[in-house]
């Protein structure tokens, strides 16, 4: 008898060491990095761009391009990943059709970021003639999250009552001004929060944007999407492995790691407590 | 135009956007089989799965990519090791112990954790973790397939742990209560009744987990030491597929056999991941948890 509960309390124990070791890997990363970037952090560091062959400076451009990056590929990843979202969950019947598309849909969102990086190369950069380019990189990044927006959505758009969706038809509504009135409004905050972490994934990944948009280091901000940036992450990369003097610059690797996970995880973490927010108000 | 015309208009205009998923599958294999097919004209498949030589920048140049398969598995494999554990008996803590505060925590954490870039923890990696490697265990080089592989499962543990804890809320709440009032401890319901109830949403987990580790690239190349050889130890430095793509890239001139037997790796990395995938989705589906009517 006592054997059965000290079993189970080793086992508990395990259990909770399990889940410590995952927060204390979290928390230990993040603590070691704030503690050895903080120092590099300044004004001047997010508002300069690099000097010296990038061992002194700021980053300014490497944000600047992270931000057009990102913005790029919501303007693509979003759209499409909603209207994805709505044929699925709104007009698809069960079956076999739906089976195809969920089934690609989760073959897309297994592709490695590398392969997404060859991909962006091949076809956008080198098919499309679109070269290095801001815009060869949204694209490639918008595809990449395709997936994640998609999940979000699709979640979203099934926590919508379906009585709302039936009071609506009832009153003689056509289907799509349904779902464009009714469905898609209540739907949208849902849809928003969950594509956000999409979002905080776009501005983190380096594989697809290093043959397709990166630049080791460029002078002059871009004047048109047709144009290389520079990008937090691949800088991160450059300056930790082909940098001039590597062990110099490691306090501005430190800042620049601090920053883009203060921008990644802030984002998600922003998602986070809205989304809780959400659940604990509903409505309905 | 009549409502019902518009209306079945407007759903093949959906229908055509969710496509677009399986169109962009469909053009990555396009792009990666248009650049590095030309590839099998200069080398058999036999001798660039199965060479031993990687030398794509010698005269003559040799492409074999073995030694980068085996750092590709090597590190996936450890990388499993270490995180199904972790992962899985976390998702069991949140799903079945953790008190509601600590689970929402615990949840928010896993997210976080998935949500570092993958170039952060290569980073930490390479300043943190190898230096450590190096001094405590006394080697050339702190770069190798055990650094790789601890990192790699940071990376995999948000996926298996998510998806496990899903697959563990989806056991229905009868098979619990039949077991307590059977007199089973917490634990004996744990292992004997939910596991088993939740091992296909598990095992889809671990695939994913695994197909996420074998595509991950910053990592392994800033972590993995880039030596393309078969590693004799866990200490050995490696060169797994995504790490050779990224590294040498850039320098590899246009269309080139280096050029093309890079989009070559990738072709192999992606039917890889995609088995996976499948593989994953299949079991999911075959075995699907349906209410308590399946078992």
């Amino acid at each position: 008898m006592k054997w059965r509960y000290l079993k189970q309390q080793i086992f508990f124990g395990l259990v909770r060491a399990s889940a410590l070791i995952v927060t204390l890997a979290l928390g230990g990363i993040i603590f070691y990095i704030a503690y050895n970037g903080i120092g590099a952090i300044s004004w001047d560091f997010i508002t300069k761009p690099p000097t010296d062959s990038m061992t002194k400076g700021g980053i300014m451009p490497a944000i600047l391009g992270t931000i057009y990056l990102t913005v790029g590929a919501i303007a693509i990843g979003l759209p499409l990943g909603i209207a994805s979202a709505i044929y699925l969950t709104e007009y698809a019947k069960q079956g076999r059709i739906i089976r195809f598309l969920k089934v690609g849909i989760n073959c897309l969102a297994g592709v490695p970021s590398v392969v997404f990086g060859l991909f962006g190369l091949g076809f956008f950069v080198i098919f499309l003639k679109f070269g290095s380019s801001i815009l060869s990189g949204s694209l490639t990044l918008g595809f990449l999250i395709l997936p994640t927006i998609i999940g979000a959505s699709e979640e979203a758009l099934k926590s919508v009552p379906q009585t709302f969706r039936e009071a609506s038809l009832s009153l003689g509504v056509s289907k799509w001004q349904t779902t464009y009135r009714i469905v898609l409004p209540n739907a949208l905050p849902g849809i928003l929060t969950g594509s956000i972490l999409g979002i905080g994934r776009a501005a983190g990944e380096t594989a697809p944007i290093m043959f397709t948009a990166a630049a080791y280091f460029t002078t002059k901000l871009p004047g048109s999407v047709f144009d290389e940036v520079m990008a937090l992450p691949y800088h991160i990369y450059v300056l930790a492995t082909a940098g001039t003097n590597i062990e110099a610059t490691r306090p501005i690797q430190f800042g620049t790691v601090l920053v883009l996970v203060a921008v990644v995880l802030g984002i998600d973490l922003v998602a986070i407590v809205v989304r809780s927010y959400m659940r604990r108000n509903k409505r309905w | 135009m009549n409502r019902q015309t518009k209306e079945i208009i407007i759903k093949y205009i959906f229908f055509l956007f969710a496509l677009v998923s399986v169109i962009v599958l469909g053009l990555i294999v396009f792009s990666l089989f248009r650049e590095g097919l030309p590839i099998f004209g200069k080398v058999s498949v036999k001798d660039f799965i199965f060479g031993m030589e990687w030398y794509p920048t010698y005269d003559p140049p040799s492409f074999g990519i073995f030694p980068l398969i085996v750092g590709s598995l090597i590190v996936t494999l450890l990388a499993t090791v270490i995180a199904v554990p972790l992962g899985v008996m976390a998702a069991i803590y949140i799903a079945e112990i953790a008190p509601q505060a600590i689970k929402e925590i615990l949840k928010s954490v896993i997210e976080l954790l998935a949500g570092l870039p993958s170039v952060v923890l290569g980073f930490f990696g390479m300043v943190i973790v190898a230096p450590w490697l190096q001094d405590t265990f006394d080697l050339p080089t702190g770069l190798n397939i055990v650094n790789a592989s601890v990192i790699l499962a940071l990376m995999a543990i948000p996926t298996i742990s998510s998806i496990s804890e899903d697959a563990l809320y989806a056991v229905p709440r009868e098979y619990k209560e039949a077991s307590y009032a059977l007199g089973a401890t917490k634990f004996e319901t744990i292992v004997q009744v939910i596991l088993p109830a939740a091992m296909s949403g598990i095992s889809t987990a671990v695939m994913l987990g695994m197909a996420r580790a074998i595509g991950e690239t910053m990592v392994v190349l800033m972590v993995a030491g880039g030596a393309a050889a078969i590693p004799e130890s866990l200490f050995d430095s490696v060169r797994p597929m995504p790490a050779s793509i990224a590294a040498e890239m850039g320098e590899a001139p246009f269309r080139s056999g280096h050029y093309q037997a890079l989009f070559a790796i990738g072709i192999v990395l992606f039917f890889l991941t995609l088995f996976f995938n499948l593989f994953a989705d299949y079991v999911s589906h075959k075995f699907r948890q349906i209410g308590s009517g399946t078992l």
